[in-house]
Order: structure tokens, then C-alpha cells, then sequence
């Protein structure tokens, strides 16, 4: 019973951190219009946390690149399981407009395992929460 | 045999009330800023949820002092149901606050150590004044021990009016509410990340999470002594207490901690001396 309720806490309580690449800063703003009062996500117990010790769920927006692989994948590898990753914007799904660049690696899963893609440029608030839904029903299907 | 029915009452029944006060205040916060909110029972999956994380500890002290941290949090509140000694649930709670410094101390993050001299300047500031406020109930019912002050004819609220507002001010520093949240802050977004509580993950930040309710009960029940005549009348109180507690947490914003040590000794000390003397002149 105590294992149900674990799991389904999973679902209930997904706390979000989030990483910026290169980004033009148009998805990131819409990662942070999902946390004001219009969009409301901790009405669905998700919290914005800064610390990747705590954090179930990684958004990363833009571009990674040579410099910031390394930091993403710290940042990732201190993140304890079960933990998921969203890409979000057409920057991190394949490096955008700026996949051509000579410094640009591509899509955040050049470097890490993404869960969820969310497309868009910049993507929408609302597809960043089906997203978040989205990347839940991998932790429901996990066993407490 | 009636005092471990409470202490087993205190120990089991507290962390539930503690979770759903912390459940209401997210609640009533997210209604202040105009937005729907989590529901109440949110504090209980998010503990439950970090219960079932894999542990990542960087050391074994770290693990050993949320585990001391959360049990001195419980024996004390489960001392305060079985109406013992003040200063001995004082004590208790001093160590479990203690543990909780040195268990982020005992990692290299910055923001740990930071977070966990900050966390001491707290304690610092709010443990002489619960202390002022024990003596002082001392002082009026002539016992320590928390069934003999139950035993005192009126409130206390009567005699030491001021006193109460300096154990407000322990109880916002206690719950690390703004503008008194220097070691942690709830939504950890800022300078410190989440300052004592940073290394703390998985298991043991739920841990953590369990004790801090413990002690928000052990507080507002010591606020509760202050109206022990009437069922009703401590209900007012600490509902009236605790609102006002969620709308200062909302409207300040956070100074330093020298701001606080100077704001909180001076007029909390000035405070019990108005409110002693009154005791004694009046
Ligand atoms: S996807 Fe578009 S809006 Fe988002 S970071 Fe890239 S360029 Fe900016």
C-alpha cells in the first residue's frame, strides 16, 4: 500500500528544475509563464526548485554546445532516479536556427536521455505542462 | 501507562497536523497571489515521493544527523503531549536543531555551509527568547512542568500579552518564514538554492520535511498554553497566530542577518522587560 501511494506521489508531486543551454531566451520565458499565476503548475504540485539534488524533472531549453554539454551532464548526473528530461523548443530538440553553427552539438540527446519532446519556437506554456504530464507517465509506470 | 498513550498520541498524531497546516498554508498562499494552489494534502506526497527517490548521501554524518534532527523533533513533541518539563523539551529540540547544522556542515557545498551558518545565527536569535518566554510562564504559574501550568486559573494570554508576540517572532524564524528565512528558503530559487537543506536528498530531505512539521506542532503548542482555559479560545489563537504568520511570510521580504539579530534581540528583550516588569508592578 505504502509502495502505491509512493508511486502515485510520483505523479502528484514532479519538482522541475531548469537548465538553459543557448537559448534566445523566448522558451525559457515561457518555462517561467507556466509558473505564474496565469498557468498556476503548482496547482499540480509542481515546484520550480534550483537545486538538481531535489529536482525530479529537468527542463532544458536551447542549444547545447561544446561548453555547456559538460554542464548539463553534471547536472543531470546529480539528479537522483527515477529522474526525466524534457526538451523543450526546437533549439533543444535539434539545435534550431542555430543548428549550423560550428560550436553546436545538435538536440540535448546528443548528451543525455530525453524523455519528452516538446516542439515549438518558442514552445507554448500549455505544450511545456503536456509535456511535464507527459514525462509523469514514465514515473507511473515505475514500481515504489 | 496514560503518559506513553501521549507520547505515542503526540508522535503519531503530529506529523498529520503538521503536514496539513503545511498543506493549508500553501494553499492560502497561492490564494493571496491569486492562484489556485497545490492541494492540501500536497505536503504528503511530496514527502512521499522523496521517500521512494534512490539515496544519494555524500557521507554517513549527513544521514546520521537528519535521523537525530527528526527523532529529537518527535521525542520533543511527544514530550509536550505528555505535559512534561518545559526546559526538557527545550533541550531536546536544541539538539535536533543543532544535529541539522552540523549534518550541512559536514559537506564542501557552499551553499550548504552558508545555509548552515545562517541556519545557527537563527538559532541563536530565537533560542534566548523561547527561553525568556519558558521563565516567564515560570514566573506567573511557578512551574515549569506543562501540567501544572494547565492547572492556572486564566490565561496566560492575560498576564503576558507581550510575551506571546516575542514567541511569534521565535515561531516565524522556527518555521523559517520571510522575512526570517536566511538558511532555507520554500521555493528554492535564490542566492542561497536551498541553503541548509541543499546536500540533504531523496530519503533524508523527506525526513527533514516530517521533523519540521513536528516542530511547527511544538511551537503552536506552546502558543497554545498561552489560552489553555478555554478549547475554543486556543483554537482562535492559533488560527488568528498562524494566519497572520502566512500573510507576514507574504508581504516582507528578506533582510539580513544582522538586521534580524539587532531587530529581533532589541525588541523582543525590550518586549519581555515591559511585560516582566508590568507582572510585577502591576
Ligand atoms: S526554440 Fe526558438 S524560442 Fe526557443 S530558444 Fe530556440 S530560438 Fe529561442
Amino acid at each position: 500500500m505504502f509502495k502505491k501511494f509512493i508511486s502515485k506521489s510520483r505523479a502528484k508531486s514532479p519538482w522541475i528544475m531548469h537548465f538553459d543551454g543557448g537559448s534566445c531566451n523566448g522558451c525559457d520565458i515561457e518555462v517561467l509563464a507556466c509558473l505564474t499565476p496565469l498557468y498556476d503548475v503548482e496547482r499540480f504540485g509542481i515546484v520550480n526548485v534550483g537545486n538538481p539534488k531535489h529536482a525530479d524533472v529537468l527542463l532544458v531549453t536551447g542549444t547545447i554546445n561544446h561548453r555547456n554539454a559538460k554542464v548539463l551532464r553534471n547536472i543531470y548526473d546529480q539528479m537522483p532516479d527515477p529522474k526525466g528530461v524534457i526538451a523543450i523548443g526546437a533549439c533543444g530538440l535539434s539545435g534550431g536556427i542555430f543548428r549550423e553553427c560550428y560550436n553546436v552539438l545538435g538536440g540535448v540527446d546528443k548528451v543525455i536521455p530525453v524523455d519528452v519532446y516538446v516542439p515549438g519556437c518558442p514552445a507554448k506554456p500549455e505544450a511545456i505542462i503536456d509535456g511535464v504530464v507527459a514525462a509523469l507517465g514514465k514515473f507511473e509506470g515505475l514500481k515504489g | 501507562m496514560k503518559t506513553l498513550i501521549l507520547i505515542i498520541l503526540g508522535i503519531v498524531v503530529a506529523p498529520f497536523l503538521g503536514g496539513l497546516i503545511a498543506g493549508l498554508d500553501r494553499k492560502i498562499t497561492a490564494r493571496f497571489q491569486s492562484r489556485f494552489g497545490p492541494p492540501i494534502v500536497q505536503p504528503f506526497f511530496d514527502v512521499a515521493k522523496l521517500f521512494g527517490k534512490v539515496k544519494v548521501v555524500n557521507n554517513f554524518w549527513q544521514v546520521f544527523c537528519a535521523w537525530i534532527y527528526v527523532i529529537a523533533a518527535a521525542l520533543s513533541v511527544g514530550l509536550f503531549f505528555a505535559q512534561s518539563d518545559l526546559l526538557l523539551i527545550f533541550f531536546v529540540q536544541a539538539i535536533g536543531a543543532v544535529f541539522l547544522v552540523m549534518g550541512a556542515l559536514s559537506t564542501p557545498s557552499p551553499y550548504s555551509q552558508v545555509g548552515a551558518q545562517r541556519e545557527l545565527i537563527q538559532i541563536l536569535t530565537y533560542e534566548p527568547l523561547i527561553i525568556l518566554v519558558f521563565v516567564s510562564i515560570y514566573l506567573v504559574t511557578g512551574s515549569f512542568r506543562i501540567d501544572e501550568i494547565l492547572q492556572y486559573s486564566q490565561p496566560l494570554m492575560h498576564k503576558l500579552p507581550l510575551m506571546f508576540i516575542v514567541l511569534g517572532y521565535a515561531l516565524t524564524i522556527k518555521l523559517r518564514k520571510s522575512p526570517f528565512d536566511f538558511s532555507t528558503s520554500h521555493h528554492a530559487h535564490q542566492e542561497l538554492v536551498k541553503g541548509v537543506l541543499t546536500e540533504f536528498s531523496g530519503p533524508y530531505l523527506g525526513l527533514i520535511e516530517i521533523a519540521h512539521w513536528y516542530e511547527t506542532i511544538l511551537i503552536l503548542g506552546i502558543c497554545a498554553l498561552f489560552w489553555h482555559t478555554s478549547f475554543i479560545g486556543m483554537v482562535i489563537l492559533l488560527v488568528t497566530t498562524y494566519l497572520a504568520e502566512i500573510l507576514i511570510d507574504n508581504t516582507m521580504a528578506r533582510m539580513t542577518w544582522r538586521w534580524m539579530l539587532g531587530y529581533v534581540w532589541s525588541i523582543g528583550l525590550a518586549m519581555s522587560f515591559v511585560n516582566l516588569i508590568w507582572l510585577y508592578a502591576g
